[in-house]
């Protein structure tokens, strides 16, 4: 384990000392970063209206019943944007996209694509890392931004037509914006940011380690992710606890 | 680091190997292999199944490390390939190895690409040309899922071939084609060798292509070098392991033994 955390760092540190090389290869940034987009924006939009829905439906009836139905919208636009927005969307982005970067690198690694690229002197993490970290550490925290405002939606619209609520779209927004300022959205999308990082280097990390056949790749899949939810959960606690 | 070697001539360039030796988990495939190879030399490599040819061509160009000896090209050691050199060095792979999210005339205009040695038309006019050297005229906008195995082979010969190196590796060239493209390929190694002096590295089982191509032969077997010499020499060597090898025949026996 530990070897693995010294090799991603040294992956994370040589990416981040080709980055002058990334204009060169923007055609691929876009690439990766559309490809980030057409995948999941959808989902994203989907799976955050129903958190905002779900949060807003449980705390709601609560807050009602103890005279609190002005703070219903300041519950949920907190709790969308400082932690559910980014923990559950890397969650869904690792599922996502961290398992594809890890199926493609980990095939080019056993089909030998990646050594016929070093024999023609292209470097592998100029060529193959670099544009996905670039391209899924803009992605997400864009993406986090969809899932925040959908969220809030989501609460909104339970908030104003569950009869244990009964909150108006007015009172629920004007509460909201008491409470959510700037920075807490700015909070959520330097998490996610982060998150983003983690999800691009465990993926290419585990892509380029892979060995033997498709089951190696199919190994690779599964660590990739598995790896990327449980260091988003634990930074999560960390980087929280340092943005309080 | 994409910048054409400075002190490179057109040249082909020699090779020597010392006391190369490597150890896998499974045992140790290379015991001290020896030979040299000179400038703008057509070099062939023989030897079973399994006996370390793949894996001395993949010392040979830096994918892989030696646990012993030393490698030169140009009397220069041998390091990562993607790291400067100041040689360039191509390698045709059994597999064909082309990127498969790639169509053949992305895989082989990356290399010009990549480095920014050409302009893109520049770049579709060379990519033609070589398509055309190995007999895939106007084939550029397939995937290479859409080749045959044999077609495959081809366009990652002629991907070695956009990068004009000056020593140039193949891992059985033509182990998946017909005769009439196995000649054609004999012939471009050849053609290439005159043009401008590459130095060849050929690992074959192929014995009419090896016998007419090869200005050396090797021969590999358990991972030390049996025999080295000209086509006339590997024939006229008495050893018997080679001897088996060279000789081989099909004996067939057909069953017709049943009333
Ligand atoms: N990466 C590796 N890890 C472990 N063992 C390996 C590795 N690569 C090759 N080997 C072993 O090295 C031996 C030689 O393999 P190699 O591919 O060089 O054979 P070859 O001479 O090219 O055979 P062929 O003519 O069938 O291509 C084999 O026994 C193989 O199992
Ligand atoms: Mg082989």
């Amino acid at each position: 384990m530990f070897q693995s955390i010294g090799e991603m760092t040294m992956l994370f540190l040589r990416t981040l000392g080709s980055l002058p090389l990334v204009w060169r290869h923007r055609q691929k940034v876009f690439e990766q970063f559309f490809e980030i987009g057409n995948a999941s924006l959808m989902m994203v939009c989907i799976l955050s209206f129903f958190i905002g829905g779900v949060i807003c439906l449980l705390t709601g009836p609560v807050l009602v019943e103890r005279g609190l139905a002005s703070s219903v919208g300041g519950l949920v636009g907190i709790s969308m944007c400082k932690e559910l927005a980014p923990v559950m969307m890397s969650i869904l982005i690792a599922g996502r996209i961290g398992s594809s970067m890890a199926a493609e690198i980990g095939s080019m690694r056993v089909y030998q694509e990646i050594d016929a690229l070093r024999t023609m002197r292209i470097n592998p993490i100029h060529y193959l890392v670099l544009p996905r970290l670039v391209a899924i550490a803009t992605a997400l925290p864009l993406l986090v931004i969809f899932s925040i405002l959908f969220g809030w939606g989501g609460g909104a619209l339970v908030a104003a037509f569950n009869h244990q609520i009964s909150v108006s779209f007015g009172s629920f927004f004007a509460n909201l914006k008491d409470y959510v300022n700037y920075a807490n959205v700015a909070n959520g999308l330097c998490k996610s940011f982060v998150f983003a990082l983690v999800i691009g280097v465990v993926s290419c990390h585990q892509g380029l380690q892979t060995i033997g056949g498709p089951r190696g790749i199919g190994r690779s899949v599964t660590k990739a992710v598995v790896n990327c939810i449980v260091l988003i959960v634990i930074l999560d606690y960390f980087l929280t606890r340092m943005m309080l | 680091m994409n910048d054409l070697p400075a002190n490179s001539s057109q040249r082909g360039v020699g090779l020597t190997v010392r006391g190369l030796r490597k150890t896998f988990p499974g045992g140790e495939v290379l015991r001290g292999i020896d030979f040299d190879v000179a400038p703008g030399e057509v070099f062939v490599i023989m030897g079973p199944s399994g006996s370390g040819k793949s894996v001395l061509l993949r010392h040979l160009i830096g994918l892989m490390k030696p646990d012993a000896g030393e490698i030169r090209v140009g009397g220069q050691p041998v390091g990562p390939p993607e790291s400067a050199s100041a040689y360039r060095l191509a390698m045709v792979f059994q597999s064909g190895a082309l990127l498969n999210s790639l169509t053949v005339g992305e895989n082989l205009g990356l290399y010009l690409r990549e480095h920014r040695l050409k302009t893109p038309a520049e770049i579709v006019r060379i990519v033609a040309e070589k398509l055309a050297v190995v007999g895939l005229k106007g084939q550029e906008d397939k995937l290479p899922s859409e080749l045959s195995g044999g077609m495959r082979k081809r366009v990652s010969i002629a991907r070695a071939l956009i990068i004009e190196p000056q020593l140039i590796l193949y891992d059985e060239p033509t182990s998946e084609l017909d005769p009439q493209s196995a000649a054609l390929i004999a012939e471009e190694i050849v053609n290439l060798q005159q043009r401008i002096g590459v130095t060849s590295v050929i690992v074959s089982h192929d014995r009419e292509f090896v016998f007419g191509i090869a200005d050396r032969i090797a021969v590999i077997h358990e991972g030390r070098i049996l025999a080295v010499g000209t086509p006339a020499e590997i024939r006229a060597n008495p050893n018997p392991v080679l001897q088996a090898f060279l000789n081989v025949d099909f004996k067939f026996h057909p069953l017709k033994s049943n009333p």
